[in-house]
């Protein structure tokens, strides 16, 4: 159905939201993915966390790469500015948007291919810079657009369709963006969608790095019950979760009162904060080793940790690190950039 | 031909042993006499331990091309003295360290030796000065064989050491040393000697990547994204150090932004990004970057983002020679990327020009929303020219290009008298009008793309809308043509039928070789190449002559195909005078190269 255009007519009974928008101000055009695909649940996701957390559309840009994941913006918040750029340069190019303004929310969307191999420099350096993104992989453990090739994130031995087992090391993002300083780690389930959405919030809000590596079924390519990138497989062994979590908005009070010792809250930038529920044998999410050995203890035993796995709260991003100014650098008018005639003396006298 | 304020002095050190300041201060000196220098710095691709030379030609005349044939070689290093001392002319000098005595196999020469270590030793103590005076000590002896001006002298070390006032008396002291032992010991000063000129007054001396870095500052860059490579390294330095002088605010706050990416793919990503979200954004970048940059000029040529990319250009290909120029990136740079794509080049010729046309590159880039290449090379880019004085004028607006207000988008249909599309031609100049992200709540969004796109951004599979939009994109570089510096030609023979083209660091060394044909009777017109594409003039100049030499630095003649392609321009009629060793070019060349074809017997005679 996709080659059917989306209508933009809507019931008037809509719910709208703070800002007067209605869910559907926050959808794209029809997807073009198969049917089923994981991708298409994270955009729903993506379309009502933005919703709930009212925020204005035109104030997110939505940078991709290239592959099934990259072409997912279109699919969602139609009124924000979107950059499809090449094959694993979404983070420069996001960087680069950034440094121009840094008053827009910054959403990067990218997959497993695009990430974790052409990509995989790009990403860990955009780690390093502390850019204030949320940073999205739709992992399916393969490339999609070009039928099914194994990628890097797709475990060891776990069959391609046609039956031939991966002869090579996985690279688990999550374990990496916290090696390399990510402020925000987060793992999920495009089948999740409890999970999903406080955590896409919490990315969002959160003021430095975040990234979400969402475990998202390729199914027309990598979806058959021995893939350990498979539905079945993920729910089966998806340590749902390891800690779960509330997304608080700044507007909301906190009203449960939770018992000591089993939950944190945890202030974001923007005035929202994270309550953390700990599970038995879940870990505290400020620890990065912990969450490291969280991570690969699951693993080693064939489960999935998903949900946050790593939080630090006083991450400085790109910005503070740069020293720029609050200002947008976009805005600041050439008066003010051009230092003028008059200042061009000085500088010819130090060249006579 | 050498004498008073006309000759060519070389110093041969090794690299890391402290003697570029020291002959940086001879050059500054001479300049500041008045005298027109071209100092040339041909230096390994290494940081300890090999071979360098200074070139420093002194021209009251003002021809700052390099010359060949040294009059005065400074000889200090014994890897190269053989080499070095071919390359005196008859009648020139030899100057060295005599500390450790030795016969010169050359009866045609002079040779001056002064016992510099020795001096050292016995006059300093710690190491280190010992080895760093000896640089000096030189200058000095050359102060009373060329009879430089000791108060400017003082004056350039005092500048050059501000702030370190203790080294200036010990610098001193080094150079006095050398200028008391030729004064007893040689018959000073030389034939060929400097005084007081009038050429390099008003003049400033400075590198290409200093002046185009300023230039960035002054067209109002926000983003500079870069990855350390030689010979454009420098440039981006020079933005952060202007950046950080020039815009920090009063509170410590910067209005920059510079990243030091992890490659050039990443560089140009950032400047791409920069470039999207509405500041003006660039990198800097050699040979070896261009290649990879590729893909994401061809992302900024098809989705119509404006960046601005300094290629200082040096020897290829591959990593060919990173220490040495050449004019070799024409054709990779005008075609970068896969698909058709063509970018718009400008080609300075000075410092001066790395200043203008690097604050100009911002405004056509935004104008015309697609990359432009500013093709400086390392002869431009890292030597210090004597050059004219940068200048500003307040009034001039900068060129933002066709970017829509939330009001302007508001108000489109009413303006324009059609809906807004990303890329729809309404002005009828192939340039679209574009939006930032964040401008306006329910107009103005669209999806940037490398994908093929209709008018309105959206995603296309329909070849005729493809072909449509390249056709719209290729009209765009038409309009480009009308706005682009238009080229300097030089009419010596009105009507005359011999023309020559030339472009950039080969500037001085054409102007020479002219003059010099003039002289013989040759009269040759001459056009500079300022931009790519070509101007109605260039192809005017093309249709007026019916012989024109192409004077480039690369083997494969590129400006020649690029004329022969983009400008129709039979290749009969182009004649190539290219080199390609990666020394710059030198006014003999260029005449050689011209008699060869005009006057054979002559050429053969000589």
């Amino acid at each position: 159905m996709s080659y059917i255009a989306k209508p933009s007519a809507h019931h008037p009974a809509l719910p709208r939201n703070a800002i007067g928008f209605t869910r559907r101000d926050y959808e794209g055009s029809m997807s073009t993915l198969c049917a089923g695909c994981g991708h298409d649940s994270i955009t729903a996701a993506l379309i009502e966390a933005c919703f709930e957390m009212d925020l204005p559309a035109h104030r997110i840009a939505k940078v991709s790469g290239i592959g099934c994941s990259s072409k997912a913006p279109t699919y969602f918040l139609s009124r924000s500015h979107g950059f499809n750029s090449v094959h694993g340069r979404m983070p420069s190019v996001t960087t680069g948007a950034n440094i121009a303004n840094r008053d827009l929310i910054y959403i990067g969307v990218s997959g497993d291919g695009d990430t974790a191999s052409i990509g995989l420099g790009q990403y860990c350096h955009a780690v390093r810079r502390r850019v204030n993104m949320t940073y999205i992989v739709m992992n399916n453990g393969c490339y999609g657009l070009t039928k099914g090739q194994f990628s890097a994130t797709n475990d060891k031995e776990s069959p391609s369709k046609k039956g031939e087992a991966n002869p090579f090391e996985s690279i688990d993002l999550c374990q990496l963006a916290i090696q390399l300083g990510a402020g925000f780690v987060a793992r999920s389930f495009s089948g999740d969608k409890n999970q999903l959405i406080p955590l896409i919030k919490a990315a969002i809000s959160y003021k430095g790095f975040a990234f979400l590596d969402v475990i998202s079924p390729c199914v027309t390519f990598n979806n058959h019950p021995s893939s350990t990138k498979s539905f079945d497989y993920v729910r089966a062994h998806n340590l749902a979760s390891e800690n779960t979590l509330d997304y608080v908005e700044p507007k909301e009070e906190i009203t449960v009162d939770y018992a000591e010792g089993t939950s944190a809250a945890i202030a974001m930038h923007d005035g929202s904060r994270l309550v953390l529920h700990k599970l038995d044998g879940g870990h505290d999410p400020r620890d990065a080793d912990a969450a490291i050995m969280a991570i690969r203890s699951n693993d080693a035993k064939g489960r999935i940790a998903t949900g946050l796995l790593y939080v630090n709260e006083e991450q400085q991003d790109m910005h503070d690190i740069l020293a720029t100014s609050e200002r947008p650098l976009n805005e600041v008018p050439m008066a003010e950039l051009c230092p003028g005639s008059k200042a061009l003396d000085g500088i010819n006298a130090r060249f006579r | 031909m050498s004498g008073i304020n006309d000759f060519v002095a070389k110093f041969a050190t090794v690299n890391g042993s402290g003697s570029a300041s020291a002959n940086s201060i001879f050059a500054k000196t001479l300049f500041r006499m008045g005298i027109p220098v071209s100092p040339k710095n041909i230096f390994p691709s290494n940081i300890q331990g090999l071979p360098t030379w200074y070139e420093v030609r002194v021209s009251e005349a003002g021809y700052l091309a390099r010359r060949d044939g040294i009059d005065l070689m400074v000889a200090m290093n014994p890897q190269t003295f053989k080499e070095d001392l071919a390359e005196i002319v008859p009648g020139g000098w030899l100057f060295y360290d005599s500390s450790l005595p030795r016969v010169w196999p050359r009866d045609d020469i002079t040779v001056l030796g002064v016992p510099i270590a020795e001096m050292c030793a016995a006059k300093w103590r710690d190491p280190r000065q010992r080895q760093l005076f000896k640089n000096i000590v030189y200058v000095g002896a050359l102060a009373a064989l060329l009879e430089i001006d000791m108060d400017v002298l003082r004056q350039t070390i005092a500048d050059q050491l501000k702030g370190k006032e203790k080294l200036v008396a010990a610098n001193m002291e080094a150079i006095e040393l050398g200028r008391a032992y030729a004064a007893k010991h040689f018959d000073c000063p030389l034939p060929i000697r400097v005084r007081a000129a009038q050429g390099a007054k008003g003049k400033i001396m400075v590198s290409g990547n200093d002046a185009a870095g300023l230039g960035a500052i002054y067209a109002g860059a926000t983003v500079c994204a870069w990855y350390p490579i030689t010979p454009s390294t420098s440039l981006a330095e020079a933005f952060e150090k202007y950046a950080k002088r020039l815009r920090t605010t009063k509170d410590g706050k910067r209005l920059y932004g510079i990243v030091q990416a992890e490659d050039e793919l990443a560089a140009i990503g950032v400047a791409i990004g920069g470039g999207w979200n509405g500041a003006r954004a660039f990198t800097a970048t050699s040979g070896p970057g261009i290649s990879l940059m590729s893909e994401f000029l061809g992302l900024a040529y098809f989705a119509e983002v404006p960046v601005v990319l300094f290629n200082i250009q040096r020897g290829g290909p591959s990593t060919g020679m990173p220490t040495r120029t050449q004019q070799s990136d024409v054709l990779s740079c005008a075609y970068a990327s896969h698909g058709d794509t063509k970018h718009v080049l400008l080609f300075p010729a000075n410092p001066t020009e790395c200043f203008s046309m690097g604050a100009e590159a911002f405004d056509l880039a935004e104008r015309l929303q697609t990359p432009v290449i500013v093709m400086s090379d390392l002869d431009i880019g890292m030597n210090d020219w004597v050059t004219e004085p940068f200048a500003w004028d307040d009034a001039k607006v900068h060129d933002r290009g066709k970017v829509l207000s939330a009001e302007q988008l508001e108000n489109f249909k009413e303006l324009k008298g059609k809906d807004w599309g990303r890329y729809q031609d309404v002005d009828g100049d192939a340039i679209p009008y574009r939006t930032l992200p964040g401008t306006h709540p329910t107009k103005g969004a669209f999806f940037t793309r490398g994908t093929s796109h209709d008018e309105n951004a959206r995603y296309t599979e329909d070849g005729r809308i493809h072909a449509r939009v390249l056709d719209r994109i290729l009209r765009k570089f038409e309009t480009a043509a009308s706005l682009v510096p238009k080229p300097q030609v030089t009419t010596r023979d009105k009507g005359g039928k011999t023309g020559l083209i030339y472009f950039g660091a080969n500037t001085p060394a054409v102007h020479e070789a002219l003059e010099a044909l003039e002289r013989e009777g040759v009269r040759v017109n001459a056009l500079r190449l300022k931009a790519f594409p070509f101007t109605r003039e260039v192809l005017d100049f093309c249709a007026a002559h019916e012989c024109i030499f192409v004077v480039e630095q690369n083997r494969d003649c590129q400006m020649r195909s690029l004329l022969m392609t983009e400008a129709d321009v039979p290749g009969t009629k182009l004649i190539a005078a290219n080199s390609y060793d990666g020394m710059p070019m030198t006014a003999a060349f260029v005449r050689g190269a011209v008699l060869k074809e005009l006057r054979p017997a002559k050429a053969a005679a000589e």
